[in-house]
This record gives C-alpha cells, structure tokens and sequence, in this order.
C-alpha cells in the first residue's frame, strides 16, 4: 500500500536540477516574449538569455561537493536518473559558461547579420540545457534525450542564416552525419539494454559483469555502437567530415559554441557511458578510444598544418581543424581510464578530461572572440570576410591588446608559457597516460604537440609581425604625414598618448622599410584617433572574460586541475 | 645571514624581473621619466637587472661555504596539489654560480642596450623581454621542481624569439647597409626575413627537444612518485627500473641536449647566433646553452644514475664529435675564402663551408666545440669531470659573453661582421685593430686566448679538468673508449687554438699590404700612407680611450638615436677632432659605456682562471653529493 503510494508520487530534489531546467525554463520565455516584442526591444532578450544562463550558473554554487540525486528508482534509492554530482557540476559549469561566454560573443552578431532573435536565443538556450542535462543524467535513455536536446537546436542554429547558401548545406550535412550517428547509438543502447535488462547506467554496469555467454557479443556490440554517437559528437576521427564545413558555414559564434558545448557534450557522453555503465568492458573500449584518440589528434593537427593562410576563413578553418585535434587531447585521458588499474586511478584520469576541457572551454572561445574582432574590424564594403588567417598578420600594430590577448590564447592551446595552464591541462594529461602505461600513446601525443605548436606558434608569430611597407599605407589611411625631424620615431608613437608598451611598434618599423625620414607615415596616428571601425563593446568585453580566465588560471592553475586529483563521481 | 633572509632574497631573485617586466610595459611614474620614455624604460632595465644582480651578489655572501652541497634559501610552497606541482626554490654550489653569472651577464646586457639599444621595435618592449628572459633563465637555476623546471626552461623561449625576430642584425648582408631593407615577406610564411627564420628554427627545434623532455621527465615524476628534485636526486633512481631510467635519461638527454647543444642537434644554434642581436647572443651564448648542460647535472645524473650509465659513452662520443665538428667549421670559417678549399683539402668537404665567414658564426660554431667539453665532463660521470664541466660552463659564459661583446662592436664599427671583409679592412692601414683600435683588438685577443684554454684564464680548467676526468672515467665504463675520445678532445683543442689565432691575426693584425678597400661605412678611400698613418690613428684612438668615463653618461650623443648609424666615422668625436685634418679611416676604440660592460667579464675570466679553487670549491660538494645520491 505505501509502496504504491510513495512509487506514483516521486519526490523531485528541485535544487539539483535547477541549472538545465532554469536555462530551458529561460529559452522557453524567451521564445514567448519574441512574439509580443517590438522590433526595436528585441536587443533585450539577449539579455534576458545571458542573466537566465548567469542564474543557472549561479544556482551551481549550492550544488558544489551536495551529490544530490533525484528521480531515483523507488525500490532501489541508490540508482537514480539524475545525479548532481561533482563531475556534474564540473561539465554543467563548463557548458553554462560557455554557454554564455557564446551569448555575450552572439549580441553583435544576431543584430548585424539580422538573424531572428527570439529564435536565436531559444535554440541557443535549449540545447545549453540539453549539454547540461546530459553529465547529470545516468541511464541510458535520459543520456540520449538529452544528446538529443544539445544537437537539434544546433542544427537549426548553423543553418540560422537565411539565403546564406553555404550555412543550410552546412547545416545539411550536420545533420544528416549526426541523425544517422544518433541511430547507431539508439540501436546501440537498444543492444545493451537488451542483454542487462535495465536502462540504469548503474544497474547497467552491473548486468554487464555477468552477462549471458550467448548474449556476449551482442553486448560488446551495444557498447562499441553507442559510443559511435558520442565518438560523433566530440568529432573523433573517423566522425570528424561534418567539422571544418559546419564551422565555417555557422555564424561564427555557433562555431565557437559547437567547438567548445558541442565537444563536451560528446566526451560527457562518452565518460557516462565508458567509465560509469560499461566499466567491465574496459578491453574493449579502452583500445578503442585509444586508437580514436590516436587518430583524432593525428588527422585534426595535420589537416590544420595543411590550412594555407590565404584561403577566404582560414582563420576558421584552422579553429576547426584544431578543434578536432584537441579534441583527441580530450579523448587521451578517457582512453587511459579503460587502462587503469582501480576505479580511483580511472577517476584520476577522467579529471584530467575535465580538467582540460574547461581550460580548452575558456581559451578557445577567447581565440574564437578575437577572430570574430577582428574579422568584424576588417569587414568593409567590398573586402574579404577578415577570417583569413592573413588578416591577422601584423595585427600588433593596430590592435595590440587584441594581439596580445590572441597570442596568449594560442599559447594556452599549444601548452607554452606564457600560456602556463595550456601547458599543465597538457601535463596532467600526459601524466594520464604515463601512468596507465599507454607507452605509444604518449609518444603519438607528443608528436602532435609538436605539429601542433608549429601552427600555432606561427600564428602567433603572424600576429607580431611587422607590417610589410605594402601594408603601412592601408593601416595608415590617414596618409603620410610630414614626420617630426626632432622626434625618434619611438618617441612619436609614444607622444600619441597611448602606453609606451602597448604602443605600436609599426611607427619605429615603418620609417626602417620606407626609408626617408619625411614620409614618414605615424601608423600610432591611427590608434589614437577614431579611423578604424568601432568594436562592439561585447566583443570586447568576451575577449576581456576569457582573458581574464585564462590568465587567473595560469597563475592558479589548481583551479581546474583539482579535478584532475579529487573524487568526481 | 638568517635562513628567512636567505629565503626571501631567493624569491626575489625570481619574481623581480617578472615585476619589472610588467613595469616596462606601464608608462613610467612621474619622477622617473627620464629625458624621453625610451631612456627612462632603458633606465628602468638596468634598474631592474642590477638590482637583481645585487641581491644574488648578497646571495652569495649569505651563503653558507661550508655546506656548499646543501640546497640553502629554500622555500616549498603547494602550489598545484593535483600534480603534487610545488614552489621548491632553493640553491646550492652548482646553481650559485650560475645564478650569479646569469644576473651578471644580463645586467651587462641592460647596460649595454642602454647606451645601444638594437633597432627594431619599441624600448619597452625589449625591455620586457629582456626581464622575462633573466626571470626565466633565473628560474631554471632555482627551482627544484621538475615541473617548474620545465616551465622555467620553456619560459625563455618566446622573449628569445622576439629579440632575435625582432631586434635582430641582418643576416650575412654583408657590405650592404644594415638596416635599410626589410626582405618582403610572404604572407604568412613563418619566416620572412633570415632574422626571422632564424628565430623560427631556434624555438622549433628547442620545443622539438622540449616536448621529449617533458616526457621523460613525467616518466621520473610519475614512477618516482614525487616531482621534488631534491627527493629524487636523494633516492637516485632507487624506485626505477633500468629500463624506465635508460628511456627517461634517453629523453630528458634528448631535450637538454637540443639546449646545450650537442652535435647532431646543433643546427639551430649558428644561425640563432648570426641572427640575433648582440645582447641576444650573449645571453643565448653565455646563458641559454648553460640550461642544457645544468640539466643534465641536476636531473639525469643524480636522478636516474643507471640510465645516465648507460648512455654516458654515447653522450661522450656525441660531445666528442661536437668538439671536433664544432673546431672543423670554425676552422673552415676561419680561413680566408680563397685559401679555404686548396688548404684544408679533404677535410673542406666535411665542414659546412658557408660562402660568407661570419665572425658570429663562426663564435657560435665554436660555442658547440665549448659545449663538447663540457658534455665530455659530464659524461665521464666522476666528480672530476662533472666539476670540470660545470667550471667550464661559467668560463664559457663569460668568455662567449665577451666575444658576443666584441663581435657586435665589431659590427658596429664596419657594419659587417664578416671575417674576409674585416680582414680585408684590415689591409687599408697594414695592422687592424691593433693599429687602429688597440683595446679593441687587445680584448679581442685576450678573448680568443682565454676560450682556446690559456692557462691562467678561466677557459683553461674546466676544459682540462673535463679531460682529466675522461682519463679515468666512472667505474663500469669502459676505459680505451674514454681514452679515445680524450685524445681527440685533445686533437680538438689544437684546432681550436688554431681558429682562433688565424681570426686574431686575421682581424687584429691585417693581412699584409695588399688592396682591398675599407668598410669602415661611409668613409672615403684610404690616401695616406700606412706608415703615417697607424700612428695618427693610434693617437686618436689612445686619445679617445683616455677618457673613456667622460663618453659614459647618459647624455652620451650615440645613444639617442634608435637607430645608431652604424660605423659612422663621426661617432668618435675625439678621433675625427685630431685626425680630420688628414684621414679619417681610424675607428672608434672602446668606449666607455663598453668598458663598463666589459670589464667585469675580462676580470672574473682573469680571477677564475688565476684561482680556480674558489669555484671548485663551491661545486665540488655539490657534485660529490649529487653522484653520491645524497649519502
């Protein structure tokens, strides 16, 4: 009598799910309030997303170290749908943050290109509540609705811009890639479920230790099927083709969203599932994800080595094709979990994945807001897009805080200092795979670090350049100005008013390629007064967070890293 | 001294030149202006560097002599518990002296720019760089972390590309007015100028070696279950397998060895150097290589004693043909360009024979013939050879230190640093530097005699002690090994002498009466006699050097200008003053802002070589409690 009672009248811990529900509750509000708006309000809700994403994030707070769970079965207390645990926690503030470090970075971006804003912010919104619903959930079904709710919205949000050719076939081929990834998955779980008997992430890994004899290889099937979908999702190599054109074709801060949201919530998928239900079957995937990790970071910082810097987005492309390399980074401590040797050891290293990812979240969303500054600063009337990689040439002399800050963020990407937590996220990853004694897995990570840092340090290196004398004029259009025979012409840029340090360099450089003294052109003219086109105050203030972040993380890095070290789950 | 004192001095040997790169980037507080902003950065530069340079001068007085091998001025602080990653600081006999040098060493270096800064970007940001450079190479000498040794080591490399991608000279332009012409690079090529591959290459390689590194060194971590080099050096490889430490010295060697350099991995090196400004190679020379070498004392000895084992025989033959090579391309380099193929016959076609012989170059070859020394002392794996090594790392800083000196005031004076051409400069008065700029061409001299090994000059123990040490090497290894690379070491000090004494008479005295016009930049061909003409030039230059002090102030007309003309003949008033009446082909000896820079390093090579004990003294225990494993 009670039971039956107590099992119709399930007792929902409100507080444990208030992130993903406040952040759906907010998209829904939104959509509404876009249909009653005026035109001219519409900037508004905008806002209202980025303080719903704010609270959500606040509501974390409480969260911290609870290990709440709710929906639980009413027979079993201990096997519940949704836990709030401290890997919860972890992902959930990674998504809501990037979630609306993307909003922030999206404010301009809606406006000018004219996208529909209540649509804009409804998609965004649901499918940031569908990432952080999915860390929480723990049985299969939840996990797949929920990959289900952060990739749907995605594909309406990369074929948002109307008439834009290119966006709907990029939206296309995402969603044709992932629709049919997400069946796999599907009959995968349905594999699973039919040799355990039970959807419980939990109950799951119990049945897998002592499945049928006769039923073996159907659940090493389902286990090898469903990570297809997350494999997917995280973009590993060989589910990697829908990348470079869907980053290119999306506006730029879907792009940043996908590469940052879109990739946790494969590896969360991916850890829920390996680590916590299909715990027994380490031989099979471990190897696996271990080969996937192999060839992801392999294919991804080749093909990014490949981007010739004159190309129209390359600036994008090599985003994209880093994306997928670093995503193997991601997938390296995953891989070396299916090696440990106890369940404490598998944990070390999945917070290694974590660890990293919110540094990856952070500084890669930083470099993605430089591109869209300075894509957005080059975008005249009958000029290229400004995503080429060559755009960025030089950039120092006229935007060195942008410079700076793009540098720095590019750093952290190839683990360098000063970009100091890049380099410890890589160490505490290195020290995954040492430790699980993944010999060539180590050496293979190396060999793409490598690759890696030569594209990213001549990035880098683009960056500082000086400007080639064809270049001062159109930095300067202000013309050649008679130079101040007195003046060293350090001294003249540093007349300007500006700070010394952050000064241009260009003035000093430009009088060493065009020789005579009177002509000289006074590039730091052109910083002090108003030429250049405004930069929206949200683009900046996205580049100002992120770096922010990134530097508070450097000089702390036990920050994220204590995930790396603590209990997770 | 009390151990507190000790502590915080330590700390802020570290953490001041971070501060004061930051501060270079911020303008200037009233009061501190100076005359322009780029004096007062300039200024604020050598503030900073002689600051630090007088705290680790106090270091060395606090420190306690007669427990030399005991880590002092320590401080331990959590600073990433998830990677057991910790704030060890903490010196000993063989980082003091590292650490005094690498202060030293910069602080001449921010002198020096002040009254030369290098043309190529703004002050405050050589400044920066410059500071973030000490603070890193300071660092690597005072973690005890092997993590933070890491970011120590790879926090050089983006200030050391900047200053040679930035700053640097124009590579082997030789003739051609300096500055004038920027190449045209490609779009985004990741090199447009030599400079600026040069640059590229350096950071390439050495992440290349970083990243080896990095493994080997998690691999110590990880199986030795802590990251603290003090711990690990005292358990010496007592929780690793053979096989672990042999894979582990394999790596961390591979890393280190790129740094030092070491023979097959070299390549960068020369062009770095060629490329680089003149602060910039002496820092690169006379610290930067130290890194490699100080790494290998500190973590593959101590830490993994069977793999260093193992391997030392291949590191000594490695270091062995380092010598050599390094002696063979100087050697080529040295020769004058038409003698070069009939005279070194078969031999022309094992050195690199580079079509321009670059003085820079050519120092920087015989950096990795130094190094070669150094790596045989450490591979013997005995406290002699390993005190020898390490004695020879502080008498090649300072003596590649002063050549670097040297070779940029070359450069400055002819525009060119290219032997033929200095050479042939030489020939317009009958006897170059000693005829035209005595205590030029005497410290060039005395250069060249103390890095060929004089003895009573600091070049001489280290190198000796290095080949005593192969003479008799650890136990276990094999002995006609080490007596074969001792005799071709030996061989490699011949040729080095060699070298040397060709480029001092080749650049000091001139070579014979024959042709050949001056590159003193801008001056009109000689007219006069030589007969009459070396002793006006040795008055005006005697004259011009009597006063050295008077030209040293700030207000000093040369150093205001970003862009020094280089070699202008105008740039020794005193000189034009007595000779312009007839010719004016005399160059400028030492100035004053030189004097001071150099100096010092002229006395300690001196000083070290006269009384050796006193850093012997310093290093031994050290070492005997290093390869003891702390027993």
């Amino acid at each position: 009598m009670n039971t039956t009672a107590a099992s119709a009248v399930q007792s929902i811990d409100w507080l444990a799910i208030a992130p993903p529900t406040l952040t759906a509750v907010v998209g829904l509000a939104v959509l509404v309030a876009d249909l009653f708006l005026a035109e001219r309000h519409k900037p508004l809700l905008g806002w209202v997303s980025m303080a719903g994403l704010a609270v959500a994030g606040l509501f974390l707070l409480p969260l911290r170290g609870a290990d709440k769970a709710t929906f639980c079965l009413v027979a079993d207390g201990d096997v519940c749908s949704y836990v709030a645990d401290d890997f919860t926690v972890a992902i959930q503030l990674l998504v809501l943050g990037g979630a609306l470090l993307t909003a922030l970075l999206s404010l301009h971006t809606v406006a000018e290109q004219k996208l529909p804003a209540g649509e804009y912010w409804f998609l965004l919104l649901s499918s940031a509540a569908g990432a952080a619903l999915l860390p929480a959930s723990r049985d299969l079904a939840t996990l797949v609705i929920a990959l289900e709710v952060a990739s749907l919205p995605a594909f309406a949000l990369v074929g948002l811009r109307r008439n834009d050719r290119r966006s709907s076939e990029a939206a296309l081929k995402f969603f044709l890639s992932s629709v049919v990834a997400t069946a796999v998955t599907l009959l995968g779980v349905s594999f699973v479920y039919a040799t355990t008997g039970s959807m419980h992430v939990a109950r799951v890994a119990d049945g897998l230790t002592h499945v049928d004899p006769r039923l073996e290889t159907l659940a090493q099937a389902g286990v090898a099927l469903t990570l297809i979908g997350f494999a997917f999702k995280t973009a590993a190599v060989p589910f990697h083709f829908w990348v470079p054109d869907t980053y290119v074709g999306a506006p730029l801060p879907i792009a940043a969203y996908l590469s940052v949201i879109g990739k946790a919530v494969g590896f969360t998928g991916l850890i829920v599932v390996t680590v916590r239900a299909f715990a027994s079957y380490a031989d099979v995937w471990g190897p696996a994800t271990a080969v996937l990790a192999a060839l992801t970071m392999t294919v991804g910082n080749v093909a990014a080595l490949r981007q010739r810097p004159e190309h129209a987005r390359s600036a994008v492309h090599l985003l994209a094709w880093s994306s997928v390399g670093q995503a193997g980074y991601l997938l390296v401590p995953i891989a070396a979990a299916g090696y440990a040797d106890s369940a404490a050891d598998a944990e070390h290293a999945i917070g290694a994945t974590v660890a990293y990812a919110l540094m990856y979240a952070a500084v890669n969303l930083g470099a993605f807001a430089v591109v869209a500054l300075v894509a957005h600063a080059a975008a005249r009337p009958g000029a290229s897009t400004g995503l080429r990689l060559t755009d960025h040439r030089a950039l120092y002399a006229t935007r060195p805080l942008a410079a700076l800050a793009l540098g720095f963020f590019l750093l952290c990407l190839a683990g360098l200092p000063p970009g100091v937590i890049g380099l410890f996220a890589k160490v505490a990853v290195f020290s995954t795979v040492v430790d699980a004694g993944l010999g060539w897995l180590a050496v293979v990570m190396a060999v793409n670090v490598v690759i890696a840092l030569y594209y990213y340090l001549q990035w880098t290196a683009a960056l500082f350049r000086a400007p080639t004398p064809a270049e001062a004029p159109a930095t300067a259009p202000a013309g050649p100005v008679p130079g101040q025979p007195a003046a060293s012409p350090s001294g003249a840029a540093a007349d300007s008013g500006a700070l010394p340090g952050l000064v241009p360099e260009a003035g000093a450089l430009a009088v060493r390629t065009t020789a005579p003294a009177g002509e000289r052109p006074r590039v730091a003219d052109v910083t002090a007064d108003g030429v250049r086109p405004r930069v929206p105050a949200s683009l900046t203030a996205t580049v100002a967070l992120t770096t922010v972040i990134g530097v508070a993380l450097s000089g702390a890095p036990q920050l994220v890293l204590h995930f790396a070290s603590g209990t997770l789950f | 001294m009390s151990q507190n004192v000790m502590q915080l001095l330590l700390a802020a040997v570290v953490v001041l030149p971070l501060l004061g790169a930051v501060a270079a980037l911020l303008p200037a507080p009233p009061g501190l202006r100076g005359r322009d902003p780029e004096q007062a950065v300039l200024r604020h530069g050598v503030t900073v560097t002689g600051l630090v340079l007088a705290l680790s001068v106090a270091l060395a007085i606090g420190f306690d002599y007669d427990r030399a091998e005991a880590i002092q001025a320590t401080t331990d602080i959590r600073w990433i518990p998830a990677l057991d990653i910790r704030v060890h600081l903490g010196i000993d006999g063989i980082s003091l002296p590292l650490l005094v040098m690498t202060a030293l060493l910069t602080f001449l270096c921010a002198l020096y720019s002040y009254f030369r800064m290098p043309p190529g970007g703004s002050p405050a940001t050589f400044v920066a760089l410059l500071l973030v450079l000490e603070a890193g190479t300071l660092a690597t000498f005072a973690v005890l972390d092997l993590m933070l040794f890491f970011l120590a080591f790879e926090m050089v490399l983006i200030p050391m590309y900047f200053l040679i991608a930035r700053w640097g000279g124009q590579e082997n332009t030789a003739g051609a007015a300096p500055a004038d012409a920027v190449p045209p690079a490609g779009p985004d090529a990741p090199a447009g100028s030599d400079r600026e591959r040069a640059a590229w290459r350096f950071i390439l390689y050495t992440l290349l070696g970083s990243v080896v590194m990095l493994l080997g060194l998690l691999l110590i971590g990880l199986k030795g279950g802590t990251f603290d080099m003090v711990a690990l050096a005292s358990d010496n490889g007592a929780g690793l397998s053979h096989s672990t430490q042999v894979i582990a010295v394999l790596a961390i060697g591979v890393g280190l060895a790129v740094k030092a350099p070491m023979w097959p991995l070299h390549s960068w090196l020369p062009d770095a150097h060629t490329a680089a400004p003149t602060v910039g190679s002496v820092l690169l020379g006379g610290v930067l290589l130290k890194m490699g070498t100080y790494g290998l004392v500190r973590i593959a000895l101590p830490m993994a004693p069977d793999g260093a084992h193992t391997l030392a025989p291949y590191l000594a033959a490695f270091a062995v043909v380092g010598i050599l090579y390094g002696s063979l391309a100087c050697l080529a380099l040295a020769l004058p360009t038409s003698d070069r193929s009939d005279r070194l016959g078969p031999t022309a076609a094992l050195t690199p024979a580079r079509p321009k012989a670059d003085l820079k170059r050519l120092i920087a070859y015989s950096s990795v013939g130094h190094m070669g020394f150094v790596l045989l002392g450490i591979a013997t794996l005995t406290p002699t050879g390993v005190n020898g090594a390490l004695f020879a790392n502080i008498a090649h800083g300072l003596i590649t230190g002063l050549l670097f000196f040297l070779v940029g005031a070359l450069k400055e004076r002819f525009g060119s640093t290219d032997l033929d051409q200095l050479a042939g400069a030489a020939r317009a008065s009958g006897a170059a530097l000693y005829g035209r700029a005595p205590r030029l061409g005497g410290l060039l001299a005395f250069g060249a005699v103390a890095s060929l090994g004089l003895p009573g000059l600091a070049g001489f123990w280290g190198e000796m002690l290095a080949m005593f040490g192969a003479y008799e090497p650890a136990d276990g290894l094999s002995r006609p090994a080490y007596l074969t690379f001792l005799a071709l070491a030996g061989l490699g000090t011949l040729l080095t002498a060699a070298y040397l004494l060709i480029v001092v008479r080749r650049v000091c005295m001139g070579e014979g009466a024959t042709g050949g016009a001056l590159a003193t930049a801008g001056a009109p061909a000689p007219d006069g006699t030589p007969a009459t003409a070396v002793p006006a030039a040795v008055g005006a230059a005697t004259a011009s050097s009597a006063t050295p002090t008077d030209q040293a102030p700030p207000g000093a007309p040369p150093s205001d200008t970003a862009a020094p003309d280089t070699g202008s003949p105008d740039l020794t008033p005193t000189a034009t003053a007595t000779v312009s009446t007839r010719r004016d082909d005399a160059i400028a000896d030492v100035w004053g802002h030189e004097l001071a820079a150099w100096t010092p390093l002229v006395v300690l090579t001196v000083l070290a070589g006269l009384w050796p004990a006193a850093l012997l003294g310093l290093t031994d225990p050290a070492v005997q409690h290093l390869l003891g494993g702390g027993n």
